[in-house]
């Protein structure tokens, strides 16, 4: 259950932001979480309801975009989408792909009072 | 329209700005941040890489499910190469130090990191061990993670790569079922292959299936209690060695 050291960080970054740009509570917490990421999106909501408890973010709601996942499939030379590492490649069936995108994780703003 | 009130602005400040928006709106604000969420640790194996570069070490970061072999062959490996170059180890594990104790006893220098509740180590933990360890120079220093096929797969260390061990007792399915951590691996090293007259165990089948997730992985077969296969093993490690010692 490393999404407990995922909520940590974010908590951290939302701490930080509170000191720095001048705010006392955070209602919501935009996140890109990649669909290539190895972070499960419900076991950080999870996680971080548990760890945001009496800090700047208590309460907060997480917003989680997913971008997904992008693979350059070897064979035919182009960026063709996957959703998990080791699917083939959607145009020929091959299984020499190399990811390219889909696995950020990513704090992109934060709602607060 | 403005997702925060509903009024006809732009969202968050805009709102707020143009003198429009309600008492709710005025209270609230959107902060820009844009920053990785992992960034704090990126940042300690940043300094962890910089110190391997300047020590002329190669650090690498074996991982695997509990049980998979990593200390028996990292005691194989201390004993046969100690007098060829500085040799220690960083051992993950969430509690005792059983693990470190039974490296010390080839006489290679050991770290017990002790996790409790973590489920990986991260890059501060390393920077913390190693003020513990002598400096390697020309060597190499390992990191055995903690026994887990999951969580240590998305912290980076620091290291010039990961390691996966899969014993020919856990499928061949592995790499399928635990795809980040095979994807994230530089060399899969099938262990235990000594077992492999009493098992059906398809060794091409796992081969196959951690190209499948990774078609850069190397693959390699071992046995550290027969000693098959470790020669490739050490030369691997020379090669990787050469180049991080430059």
């Amino acid at each position: 259950m490393h999404e407990l050291a995922i909520a940590e960080s974010i908590v951290e970054l939302a701490a930080e932001h509170a000191a720095r740009d001048g705010f006392r509570q955070v209602r919501r917490i935009h996140l890109a979480i990649g669909a290539l990421s190895h972070v499960d999106p419900r076991a950080l909501e999870f996680g971080f309801a548990a760890v945001a408890s009496g800090t700047v973010a208590d309460g907060a709601t997480l917003v989680i975009d997913r971008p997904p996942g992008v693979a350059r499939c070897l064979a035919c030379q182009v960026d063709v989408p996957i959703a998990a590492y080791g699917d083939p490649c959607p145009g020929c069936g091959g299984a020499e792909l190399m990811a390219v995108g889909g696995a950020e994780l990513r704090v992109i703003d934060l709602e607060v009072v | 329209m403005c997702g925060v009130c509903g009024c006809g602005a732009a969202d968050g400040p805009g709102a707020t700005r143009d003198g429009r928006a309600p008492a709710l709106a005025a209270a609230a604000r959107i902060v820009r941040v844009e920053r990785d969420i992992l960034e704090k640790n990126d940042r300690y194996a940043a300094t962890n890489r910089a110190r391997f570069a300047a020590g002329r070490t190669l650090a690498l970061n074996l991982v695997s499910s509990p049980g998979a072999g990593k200390t028996a062959l990292l005691v194989r490996t201390l004993t046969e190469l100690r007098d060829r170059y500085p040799l220690a180890v960083i051992e993950g594990d969430q509690q005792t130090s059983l693990d470190a104790d039974r490296i010390r006893a080839t006489g290679a220098p050991a770290v017990q990191i002790n996790t409790g509740k973590l489920c990986h180590l991260d890059a501060r933990l390393v920077a913390d061990a190693l003020a513990g360890l002598p400096p390697l120079d020309g060597g190499v220093l390992f990191i055995e993670n903690v026994g887990n096929l999951v969580c240590p797969a998305g912290f980076d260390l620091g290291e010039a790569g990961k390691v996966v061990l899969a014993s020919v007792t856990e499928g061949e399915d592995k790499p399928l079922k635990y795809p980040d951590m095979f994807h994230a691996a530089r060399l899969v090293l099938i262990t235990k292959t000594d077992l492999l007259p009493h098992l059906e165990f398809d060794v091409a089948a796992l081969a196959a299936n951690a190209r499948a997730v990774n078609p850069r992985a190397e693959v390699l077969q071992v046995s550290a209690r027969t000693g098959a296969g470790l020669d490739a093993w050490y030369a691997w490690l020379a090669g990787r060695r050469a180049d991080a010692i430059g």
